[in-house]
């Protein structure tokens, strides 16, 4: 009977699922492909043609775009791979995973935009870098004419997506660490002579890194399809292409659309020949771990990398912390001239305005968050208990579905999925914008979940059952209560990521929807230091918020329950 | 006839060839304690989990629970009625030891006032008085068991099982807590099975009993 209705209840997320997430990245997906061939008829395009894809190799830059992307994709994600794990070796035997867990959470939180804005605030030739060595030590008593953001290399888009994804990667390979017995592993590493770095690299590593692989796709994904972070940092002109196509699809002249749903679909191959690219490397440097394994030679050297990496990790966790440091500080200050340190006199004038548009965008931000994080919830809960009722594990088709809108880039079916939203008319609210959006919120609140909802002691539902409560009494009197620190957890996850998302608000709400995150990316491109830092000061804190709530509340629940307060007791 | 029945009872490990024991047959009669005795591994828990209804999908069983005649094999866990006390006490992490209690109460017994009545003569006879916004976390291993089993008892069970409930306690505290658990389910007339692998347990109980 039970069993049964679990089957129920998990066929109804199912199907939710299926209509409200996998149908609209189908469709997006399918929208796109056809524009990509010349098929719209909105703007009375149809048929099938080559032509979009010989106007979009007629675009100025755009060779240079598809480089620029794969190059700054790629190196982001295997620079920030490989400094987190050199840094958890080294990081791991000294501090619990407890506590890293709590200094690294927070940076989780900060939006992608937030940092990049603070960081150029840091490292451009007028920022806190270049006033701390001036004009002592480099003799400028001006701002030195240099593009050190937007650089035509896209070395600041690659430092912003490192200082962002190396938080993020070093949480996953603590996570991956606890399950493996690393102390007995590195005991037996050790009698048989291996330096410790070195049994990390060889031994525990290949594990982390099995377990961690998905986590590590999203990543790369992601790094190459992102856009708020490579419009504030990465190179203008041409940019990556995920801009550029953002520019054409946003472009007042319609005819720039085919060749952008073009690019869109280049946009897609781009990201699956990243990955099989990045698993042949993963191919090779097996077999050449392997082979080099079998000499069995004894090497101090590794200590040395390990050593160094958590130097790195820790150098860019500071200037993470200098950028958002600096966001709050040019959101007051009145007059700061080079080479000052500090501005000279402060102002709360940007703060005291909230009607200039800061107000309607926390507003905005605020509700999109809530409603797509409460969405995401009540789904993901739903999921887990009919898995639980029906008695059924998570089948890998499933485990798939979740990450899907985490793996296909975002510019390759929003564009489409706007059309079909069109067609409904459905776009341009507020409501387009939650549902576009809760599509990658629901992902990360699942995977958020349910690891501390299997991890729930099944005694103390036989037990509940044993007593008579049924499955209902079962979930809303034992299971929610239980698990309240990780489902607020996970719904913080789930309004850091609504409240981080730029490119779905901004085609889904037509422009019509400002949020802080768009209107900070757009500000960022102006000269008004002072009301872009309030913007993205707040961008930063509304997630900070929702961290913070997660954390306290909890433990003023169960200050009196020394198992769930989150003590160790 | 009042008494817990198994008929026939069989279970395989999902895919393995053979059964974990023998198909089994038993009576256990009201005001009964029968114990069934096994070394570790054998199936003794599993056995426990099939007759509350709480197998995992990993199992097959085939064979019938029979309740005071009435057989509950379809049933979930939650309509059959059968308690379980288990090897840890698995109290409620989240409610105080006095909501845990309340939790388990009989439904039959309504009234704020009688409730709450209810579970503080519970907790005194189990040597808890004042116990009620106690945090389960902060209990002696004694205490822990103690209030376990009054949980148990005043959900008001038509049969108990105990599932090695003495196994974790230090031994001064074994039979101490043995003799309270025997002591108050002596007087509720029900069937009571236990499975446990050590000999005392089944000496203290003083009834009939088979190996695994």
């Amino acid at each position: 009977m039970t069993r049964a209705g679990g089957r129920w209840l998990r066929g109804l997320v199912l199907a939710v699922v299926m209509l409200g997430l996998v149908l609209p990245i189908a469709a997006g997906l399918w929208e796109t492909l056809a524009a990509a061939f010349g098929h719209l008829p909105a703007i009375g395009e149809t048929g099938a043609s080559l032509d979009p894809w010989r106007r979009l190799l007629d675009l100025p830059g755009v060779v240079t775009s598809v480089k620029l992307t794969l190059w700054t994709g790629l190196a982001s994600t295997a620079i920030a791979l490989l400094l987190a794990l050199g840094a958890a070796g080294w990081a791991h035997r000294r501090f619990g995973p407890r506590a890293l867990g709590r200094v690294l959470t927070p940076f989780l939180a900060v939006p992608h935009a937030a940092l990049a804005i603070g960081l150029a605030f840091v490292i451009m030739p007028s920022g806190w870098i270049a006033r701390a060595i001036s004009p002592w030590a480099t003799g400028w008593d001006l701002p030195p004419d240099l593009a050190i953001v937007n650089d035509p290399a896209g070395l600041a888009l690659i430092l912003g997506l490192v200082i962002k994804e190396l938080p993020f990667f070093l949480l996953v390979t603590l996570a991956a660490l606890a399950q493996i017995p690393v102390g007995s592993q590195m005991r037996a590493g050790r009698a048989i002579g291996y330096p410790p770095a070195q049994v990390w690299a060889f031994v525990i590593v290949p594990q982390v890194y099995a377990q961690i692989r998905l986590p590590v796709y999203v990543v790369l994904s992601f790094a190459l399809s992102v856009v708020d972070m490579a419009i504030i940092l990465g190179p203008s002109n041409p940019p990556v292409l995920a801009v550029a196509m953002t520019r054409w699809f946003l472009a007042p002249d319609s005819g720039l659309i085919l060749p952008a749903s073009a690019a869109a679909m280049t946009q897609a191959l781009i990201v699956v020949g990243a990955i099989a690219l990045w698993r042949g490397a993963e191919a090779l440097i097996a077999v050449a771990g392997r082979a080099i394994l079998r000499q069995g030679r004894r090497r101090h050297a590794w200590a040395g990398a390990a050593r160094a990496s958590a130097g790195i990790a820790a150098t860019l966790f500071v200037l993470g912390l200098l950028s958002l440091a600096a966001l709050t500080v040019w959101s007051i200050a009145w007059r700061w001239s080079f080479p000052d340190m500090w501005p000279e006199t402060l102002s709360l004038h940007s703060w005291a305005r909230p009607g200039a548009g800061w107000g309607l965008a926390v507003l905005n931000t605020a509700v999109i968050g809530f409603a797509t994080t409460a969405l995401a919830l009540v789904l993901a809960v739903a999921w887990l208990e009919g898995e639980d009722r029906g008695g059924l594990a998570r089948a890998r088709w499933a485990e798939a579905l979740v990450y899907l809108p985490l793996i296909v880039p975002q510019v390759a079916f929003l564009f489409g999925l706007q059309v079909v939203f069109l067609r409904l008319g459905v776009s341009g609210g507020i409501g387009a914008v939650i549902w576009a959006q809760a599509l990658f919120v629901f992902p990360y609140v699942m995977i958020a979940l349910s690891d501390p909802w299997r991890a729930l002691d099944r005694r103390l539902l036989r037990a509940a059952a044993a007593l008579g409560a049924g499955p209902a009494r079962r979930l809303f009197a034992v299971k929610l209560p239980i698990l309240l620190r990780p489902l607020l957890t996970a719904a913080a996850i789930g309004f850091a990521v609504s409240v981080a998302q730029y490119l779905p608000t901004l085609f889904m709400g037509a422009g019509r929807v400002p949020t802080l995150t768009t209107e900070a990316v757009t500000l960022s491109s102006g000269s008004d230091r002072r009301v872009t830092g309030t913007y993205a000061t707040l961008q930063s804190a509304l997630p900070f918020l929702a961290y913070a709530a997660a954390f306290f509340i909890p433990a003023w629940v169960f200050r009196h329950r020394r198992a769930l307060s989150g003590e160790p007791g | 006839m009042s008494g817990l029945e198994l008929g026939q009872v069989s279970i395989r490990r999902a895919g393995a060839a053979s059964p974990l024991f023998p198909a089994l047959s038993l009576e256990v009669h009201a005001g009964e304690i029968l114990t069934i005795m096994g070394p570790s591994g054998i199936g003794k828990s599993t056995l426990i989990d099939f007759i509350g209804g709480h197998l995992d999908a990993g199992f097959d069983a085939s064979g019938k629970v029979i309740l005071n005649g009435v057989d509950v094999t379809g049933r979930p866990a939650e309509a059959r009625g059968i308690g379980i006390l288990f090897q840890d006490a698995v109290l409620f992490p989240h409610l105080s030891v006095g909501d845990n209690l309340a939790f388990a109460l009989d439904r039959r017994i309504a009234g704020r006032f009688e409730r709450r009545k209810a579970v503080e003569d519970a907790l005194a006879s189990a040597g808890l008085r004042g116990f009620y916004e106690r945090d389960p976390a902060t209990l002696s291993g004694g205490q822990r068991a103690r209030a376990a089993l009054m949980r148990t008892l005043l959900a008001a069970p038509r049969a108990l099982l105990l599932d090695e409930p003495f196994a974790k306690l230090d031994p001064e505290l074994r039979q101490e807590i043995r003799s309270f658990v025997f002591e108050h389910v002596r007087i509720r007339d029900i069937p009571v099975l236990m499975v446990t692998h050590d000999p005392s347990d089944a000496e203290a109980a003083g009834g009939r009993s088979l190996a695994l």
